[in-house]
C-alpha cells in the first residue's frame, strides 16, 4: 500500500534522515537557551511539535485556496496564531514556566523548521501527511535538543528533571560551565558529531 | 536620576547587549544565519551591518507599537503578529529606499535585507524589550547594543572559519559541528567581560 509507506518514510525522515537538527542544522535559535533544564526543554518541545504539526495541517488545508504571492506571509501568521494559542495557555495554567521560558516561545515563530516544513511539505500535500510530517519532524528535533538538555542538566547540576542522580550529585564535581551558554555549544557540538558520524557510516559515501 | 546617572544607565545596557549578554553567544538567537553565512568576513561584516541598522530601528517602533496600539487595547498577545509585520514591512521598505538612491550599498548590503525579516534575532531583542520593560531610549540603545553584539560575533566567526578553511577536521564535525564549537569557545571568551560590570 503506497499509503502506508510514505507514513513510513516521513516518520524515518522526520526522526534520523532529515533530522532538521543534527541534518540541517535548523531552527536551534529559539531553543538551545532553554536547554540548561530538561523540563524546560520538554516544554519548549511539546510547544514546537505541536506547531509544527497544527501549522502543517492547516497550511495544507489551505494551499488550495492560497495566492502564490502571499503565501509566506499567509503561513507566518498560522504559525503565529498557534504560538499565541500555546503561549497564552503556558500563561493561563503554568505561569512560572512562562516567565522562565522568557520569548523563546513566541520565537518559535520565526524557528526556520517549522516554515520549512510548510513551505517543502504541507503546500503540496494533503492535510493529514502534514500533519504527521509536522509531528515527526517537531519530534526529531525534540529528540537532539532533550539529549542536549539531559546532558546539561546531569553534569552542570547534577541531577535529572531536578530530581538529584545518585553518582552525579554527590561524588562528582558540578560542571558549572554546562549550565551556562558555552556548555550549549560544545553538548550539541559533540551530538551533533557522534550523530553525523553515525549516519555516514551507515549510508556509507553521501555527497556532502 | 541625574544626567550623568541616566547616561551611565544607557552606557551599561549598550556594554551589557554588546558583551556579556551578546545576544547571539548568550541568548543563542540568530543562529541560523550565524551558521550559514560566516564563511567569508566580507559577507558577514554586510550582514552584520544591515542587521545593527535594522534591529536599532525596529526596536524603537515594536516600542512605539506596543506602547501605543497594544496597551491602550489590551491586546498585548498580538506584539507577535504585530512585530513580524514591522519587522517585515520596515525590511521591505529599506530595500526599496536603498535601491532607489544608493544602487553601491544595495549591491553590498541588499542582498542580506531579505535574510533579516527571518533572523530571530531581531524578533528576540524586540521581545527582550517588552519582557524587560525598557523605555524607548533603553530600548533603541538595547537594539543598538545587541546588533553590535551579533556583528562582532559573526565577524569573528567568519574570520576564524576563514582560517579553518585549510584545517584538517573529523569528517563528522566539518561544518555546523566545528562551527557549534567554535561557538562555544567564542562564549567563554565573552563569558570573562562579566566582571567588567560587576566591579564597576
Amino acid at each position: 500500500m503506497p499509503g502506508q509507506i510514505r507514513t513510513r518514510d516521513v516518520v524515518i525522515n522526520g526522526l534520523w534522515v532529515d533530522n532538521p537538527v543534527f541534518h540541517q542544522i535548523l531552527g536551534i535559535c529559539s531553543a538551545l537557551a532553554v536547554t540548561n533544564l530538561v523540563i524546560n526543554t520538554v516544554v519548549m518541545s511539546v510547544a514546537v511539535i505541536f506547531t509544527t504539526a497544527l501549522s502543517g495541517f492547516t497550511v495544507s488545508l489551505l494551499r488550495k485556496w492560497t495566492p502564490r504571492v502571499i503565501r509566506m506571509m499567509v503561513e507566518t501568521l498560522i504559525i503565529a496564531f498557534y504560538v499565541i494559542l500555546f503561549d497564552q495557555a503556558l500563561k493561563a495554567y503554568w505561569p512560572d514556566m512562562s516567565r522562565s521560558l522568557g520569548p523563546y516561545v513566541g520565537l518559535i515563530i520565526t524557528n526556520c523548521i517549522i516554515m520549512g516544513r510548510a513551505e517543502a511539505f504541507a503546500n503540496a500535500n494533503p492535510p493529514g501527511i502534514s500533519l504527521l510530517d509536522g509531528f515527526f519532524s517537531g519530534a526529531g528535533y525534540a529528540l537532539v535538543l532533550i539529549a542536549v538538555s539531559i546532558v546539561r542538566e546531569l553534569l552542570g547540576m547534577g541531577s535529572i528533571l531536578g530530581i538529584p542522580v545518585p553518582f552525579f550529585s554527590t561524588q562528582l564535581d558540578r560542571w558549572i560551565i554546562m549550565v551556562m551558554p558555552p556548555g550549549a555549544f560544545f553538548t550539541l557540538a559533540v551530538i551533533v558529531w557522534i550523530l553525523r558520524s553515525l549516519q555516514q557510516s551507515r549510508s556509507g559515501e553521501t555527497g556532502k | 536620576m541625574t544626567f550623568g546617572a541616566q547616561l551611565t544607565h544607557l552606557l551599561v545596557i549598550l556594554f551589557a547587549s554588546i558583551f556579556t549578554e551578546n545576544i547571539l553567544l548568550a541568548r543563542f538567537l540568530g543562529m541560523c544565519s550565524f551558521l550559514s553565512v560566516s564563511r567569508q568576513i566580507k559577507t558577514a561584516v554586510g550582514l552584520g551591518f544591515a542587521v545593527v541598522f535594522v534591529m536599532t530601528f525596529t526596536v524603537g517602533l515594536d516600542w512605539l507599537a506596543y506602547r501605543f496600539v497594544l496597551q491602550p487595547y489590551h491586546i498585548e498577545y498580538f506584539r507577535f503578529i504585530l512585530f513580524i509585520v514591522i519587522i517585515a514591512a520596515f525590511v521591505q521598505f529599506v530595500e526599496m529606499a536603498i535601491e532607489r538612491y544608493s544602487p553601491v550599498l544595495y549591491q553590498n548590503l541588499g542582498i542580506f535585507l531579505p535574510l533579516i525579516t527571518v533572523n530571530c534575532a531581531i524578533l528576540g531583542a524586540s521581545l527582550f524589550m517588552v519582557i524587560r520593560e525598557y523605555g524607548f531610549v533603553e530600548g533603541v540603545v538595547f537594539g543598538l547594543g545587541s546588533g553590535i553584539g551579533w556583528m562582532l560575533a559573526i565577524v569573528a566567526m567568519a574570520g576564524i572559519r576563514e582560517k579553518l578553511a585549510h584545517s584538517r577536521i573529523p569528517k563528522g564535525l566539518q561544518g555546523p559541528g566545528i562551527t557549534l564549537i567554535i561557538a562555544g569557545l567564542m562564549a567563554l571568551a565573552f563569558i570573562g567581560f562579566t566582571g567588567v560590570l560587576s566591579g564597576g
